[in-house]
């Protein structure tokens, strides 16, 4: 059952990428990653990490995705879809180098990872606990300082967002 | 995940429910274009609609018969896809939202408690918001697609209204996540279910009602009604973001937006009134007449709330857009950040 | 139970279609999207080697990832939209100035 979903969610997750990355209209891209998205917010509740799954809906297929489209539509970029993917030379040379990573990833995978000690939380006992008190108490706890690094973090990117995004006063050209 | 040892009665319990469920969706839809027009008559002291069977009851019938019959249009310039698209992405987030609202007290026939609620997710809140975060793409890919200068402005206004308004009604939640300390809703609702100082029913709007009056106001934001309407202003935008739409797609948008009216109304009873709960009654000590007190109790408020969403929609005037993302990021967030902290310190206080 | 191996073949496709997008494609957003592509392929070996490990600490590092994203691409798209304003296209091929 968990095989049959997993291999329905990695089969739209990689055909909606390659379609993402072909389409020349951003909107049609924007939306095959957003179903990219949703695959992995399947798959992460596969993984039973339900909080991250419905997460990732909420922050990447909610808010940044819709930015994405906000910024679409504010630039309404029709002649765009007119101009060429890419240079034939740079889809070729592009193309070589994402291969060879690509190879190189397998390699990684293949040979593998020793596991010398297992962490303090098994499956059973996230579920047990629950996803969100689980995250929660390891956020709140040993987490603490990278947590409060995130909201700075967060705060720079509304306060950068807002000057870069304004338009200029007359006077400041 | 692993659902294997899910007998055949439960697959068939819970796909009644969810046939009841939408079923009275769709019906309370049909009431509720109704009521609008009649309503609207009664505040601007004129009739409604009352030709069409008895007090106009069958107006909703000859509606649909008309949106059936009517001629499709999709503009030539249109994207073909997103456009038939988008109607679609309004219907369906609406639709599954009242999966997680428990909408009446557990049930229990020969020996098997069934809850009365679609499915009981332990992220039952974050799920809605999940959904309520989704419910904006049609609105703005409708106005996209139809390539036309009114519905990408009414497009535009409701993806920053939402994205807006979203922030403060997850922060206004939080203070009910608080006070619960959990995200199912049915632990929500039966947290609400005793007595507040033996006289007042536990409900969380004595215990928030400044987190109350956020909720309300970003709930009429994210639904797009009046006062914040402005993604569809007519005497601005034409139709906003469906101008361009007509026949049974036309029909889709509106049934979408009454039924995130419906949506919101409950999730308004079950947050903040208590949901099922009838006060200075125990429902579990009464077996089948208390199931069914509940299920009165959540209509009934439920009902009031679609009722306070007609009433506001034919008194307030529409605010000014400006006004609106002020109002949204100058006003309701601080106050819901306040909110969050006044809970936090009663809480540590108590 | 699926191998933990199948979600890191999936991730790695992902992550090398990301890095497909950004070296062909010339349209900014599209580049940006596929940041985005590349950052949740790695978010999805967290989470999967997460499991695997026994540990919690691999979808806290998600949780963060994500904030760093939407971060991010709030002042990313904010520079998208001044480049715009500026030179009226977002093809990287003709923002070839480092003065505006």
């Amino acid at each position: 059952m968990v095989t049959i979903f997993f291999f329905i969610f990695a089969v739209t997750a990689l055909v909606s990428a390659v379609l993402m990355i072909t389409y020349k209209n951003p909107v049609y891209s924007a939306l095959f990653l957003i179903l990219t998205f949703f695959s992995l917010a399947g798959m992460y509740f596969l993984l039973e990490a339900q909080f991250i799954a419905i997460v990732q809906i909420i922050v990447y297929a909610g808010a940044i995705m819709v930015l994405f489209l906000f910024v679409m539509m504010l630039l309404n970029l029709r002649q765009e879809t007119r101009l060429p993917i890419g240079r034939p030379f740079q889809v070729a040379l592009g193309s070589i180098f994402a291969l060879i990573l690509l190879i190189q990833l397998f390699f990684i995978v293949k040979v593998g990872l020793t596991v010398s000690k297992f962490g303090a939380f098994p499956p059973e006992k996230i579920n047990k606990i629950g996803s969100v008190q689980v995250i929660g108490g390891e956020l709140f706890t040993n987490y603490l300082f990278p947590f409060e690094a995130a909201s700075i973090l967060l705060l720079v990117g509304i306060i950068g967002a807002i000057i870069l995004g304004r338009k200029k006063l007359p006077n400041e050209m | 995940m692993e659902q294997a040892g899910y007998a055949f009665v439960d697959i068939l319990i819970v796909l009644a429910k969810v046939i009841v469920v939408i079923g009275i969706n769709l019906l309370m839809v049909m009431i509720l274009t109704l009521g609008e027009r009649r309503i609207a008559g009664f505040i601007q002291d004129r009739y409604g609609p009352n030709r069409v069977g008895p007090q106009g009851m069958l107006q909703p019938v000859a509606d649909g018969v008309k949106f059936f019959f009517k001629e499709e249009v999709i503009p030539s310039k249109a994207e073909k896809v997103i456009y038939v698209l988008a109607p679609a992405l309004v219907l369906g987030p609406a639709l599954l939202t009242f999966a997680v609202i428990p909408f009446g007290g557990p049930l229990s026939v020969v020996g098997k408690e069934i809850q009365l609620q679609i499915a009981e997710l332990n992220v039952g809140i974050l799920y809605i918001f999940a959904l309520l975060s989704l419910s904006v793409y049609g609105l703005v890919l409708g106005g996209w697609a139809s390539n036309s200068k009114y519905p990408l402005m009414g497009g535009l206004r409701s993806a920053a209204q939402m994205v807006s308004y979203e922030i403060s009604m997850g922060l206004a939640v939080i203070g009910i996540i608080m006070i619960t300390g959990s995200l199912r809703l049915s632990d929500v609702v039966m947290h609400q279910n005793e007595l507040l100082f033996g006289f007042l029913p536990h409900w969380n709007i004595f215990l928030q009602p400044l987190g109350f009056i956020i909720f309300i106001v970003a709930a009429y934001a994210e639904t797009n009604r009046v006062p914040f309407d402005l993604p569809e202003a007519e005497p601005e935008l034409v139709g906003g973001y469906h101008t361009e739409y007509s026949s049974m797609k036309f029909a889709s948008f509106m049934m979408g937006e009454y039924i995130a009216l419906i949506t919101s109304s409950a999730l308004m009873t079950t947050l903040y009134f208590g949901g099922w709960d009838f006060p200075y009654v125990d429902e579990s000590s009464l077996g089948i007449w208390g199931v069914l007190l509940s299920i009165i109790a959540f209509a009934v408020k439920t009902g009031f709330f679609l009722f306070l969403y007609l009433w506001v929609r034919w008194t307030l005037p529409r605010f000014r857009y400006d006004q609106l993302m002020g109002l949204g990021w100058k006003v309701m967030i601080p106050l819901a950040l306040f909110n969050i902290i006044i809970t936090g310190v009663v809480m540590s206080l108590l | 139970m699926v191998p933990v191996n199948y979600y890191l073949i999936v991730a790695a496709i992902l992550f090398a279609l990301g890095v497909l997008g950004v070296l062909i494609r010339r349209n900014a957003l599209i580049i940006f999207m596929s940041i985005e592509l590349m950052l949740n392929a790695v978010n999805l070996t967290f989470v999967a080697l997460a499991r695997h490990l026994h540990s919690i600490d691999g979808q806290i590092f998600v949780f963060f990832i994500m904030t760093v994203a939407a971060a991010e691409v709030a002042v990313g798209l904010a520079i998208i939209i001044s480049v715009f304003r500026l030179k009226g296209t977002i093809h990287v091929d003709e923002i070839n100035l480092l003065r505006g």
